[in-house]
């Protein structure tokens, strides 16, 4: 009976991780632009990967092995938003242009946050052609 | 005992503890003396490299974060959950209805250790992320002009500057521990 139980709740994990995952996917390939990408990116590496593991869990012989795996849950946990913001920084700082707003207009020179001056020797922002542009 | 061994070393003694807390979950040998004795030897070394290098301080080892964190990490899984659910709902939508924006948000937390929290954890709510880390603001790009709520944000800032302390329990017991001697 139990054993059952816990079939069912893990096929549950198993299915809605799989989703995500899959929405994470359709997301990096609808999205117009980079940075709009990367939080379609995030739902994979988080609550996608996260669901699958404790899934994952809950299939598993002995407690050695669930153990481990909710340590690759916690350091996923705390890697994948140090890579992001690694991706998302370089792209902010090397001067690449957001879409902005409902029109998803490039913003203009100047406009918006900018980045913190550490350095004073930062390239000027780019803009990508307009068929570039995808969505 | 503990306590007292806690106003000597205190960031010794939790690393210590944690290391050997991962060395036993990860091998699983509870019961065989020579391997337990390698995972003690490795445990050593790695504390004594690590108190060479200078890395036990509240960086290296931030004993000063609990057990406020643990509270906070709940909470931010909740926000994550959510936040999850509202980007797969823009992801499936039939037409796309997307309204980007970045905003500055700011960060007032005491450390370096708390802004790289705050940042993370804004970083790891799909929907929003940080693209840029400043001495008292982050700059965030947010998926939709709901997300991109700054007052939301700043309120998750608000949490982690509660248990962002500079000094925890700890040190002002070593304190205590180095007047009394």
């Amino acid at each position: 009976m139990i054993e059952l139980s816990l079939d069912i709740l893990s096929w549950a994990l198993f299915v809605a991780g799989g989703i995500l995952v899959f929405a994470g996917a359709l997301g990096v390939l609808r999205f117009p632009d980079f940075y709009t990408r990367l939080h379609a990116a995030g739902v994979t590496d988080t609550m996608g990967a996260d669901l699958i593991l404790l899934a994952m869990a809950l299939q598993a012989d002995d407690l050695s092995t669930v153990v481990k795996l909710l340590f690759i849950f916690f350091f996923l946990l705390m890697t994948s938003p140090v890579s992001t913001h690694a991706a998302a920084h370089a792209a902010f700082v090397g001067g690449l242009n957001p879409l902005t707003g409902r029109s998803l207009t490039y913003a203009k020179e100047g406009e918006g946050p900018q980045p913190y001056p550490y350095d004073a020797g930062r390239p000027p922002r780019v803009t990508l052609p307009e068929g570039a542009r995808r969505g | 005992m503990l306590r007292y061994l806690a106003t000597l070393a205190g960031r010794h003694l939790a690393l210590i503890l944690g290391l050997a807390g991962l060395w036993l979950l990860l091998s699983w040998y509870f019961d065989e003396a020579t391997l337990l004795a390698f995972g003690a030897a490795s445990v050593a070394l790695t504390v004594w490299l690590t108190h060479h290098m200078g890395l036990l301080d509240r960086e290296g080892v931030p004993t000063q974060i609990f057990p406020g964190v643990l509270g906070y990490l709940v909470w931010l899984t909740l926000e994550i959950g959510k936040a999850n659910v509202l980007v797969t709902k823009e992801v499936l939508r039939p037409r796309l209805a997307l309204s980007p924006k970045m905003i500055a948000v700011p960060a007032g937390q005491r450390t370096d250790l708390g802004r790289t929290i705050f940042g993370n954890s804004v970083t790891l709510t799909p929907g929003t992320v940080t693209v840029d880390v400043g001495k008292d603001r982050l700059v965030i790009h947010a998926l939709t002009e709901s997300l991109a709520d700054e007052e939301g944000i700043a309120a998750m800032g608000a949490k982690v500057r509660r248990f962002d302390r500079l000094r925890g329990r700890l040190d002002a017991a070593s304190d205590r521990g180095a007047e009394a001697s």
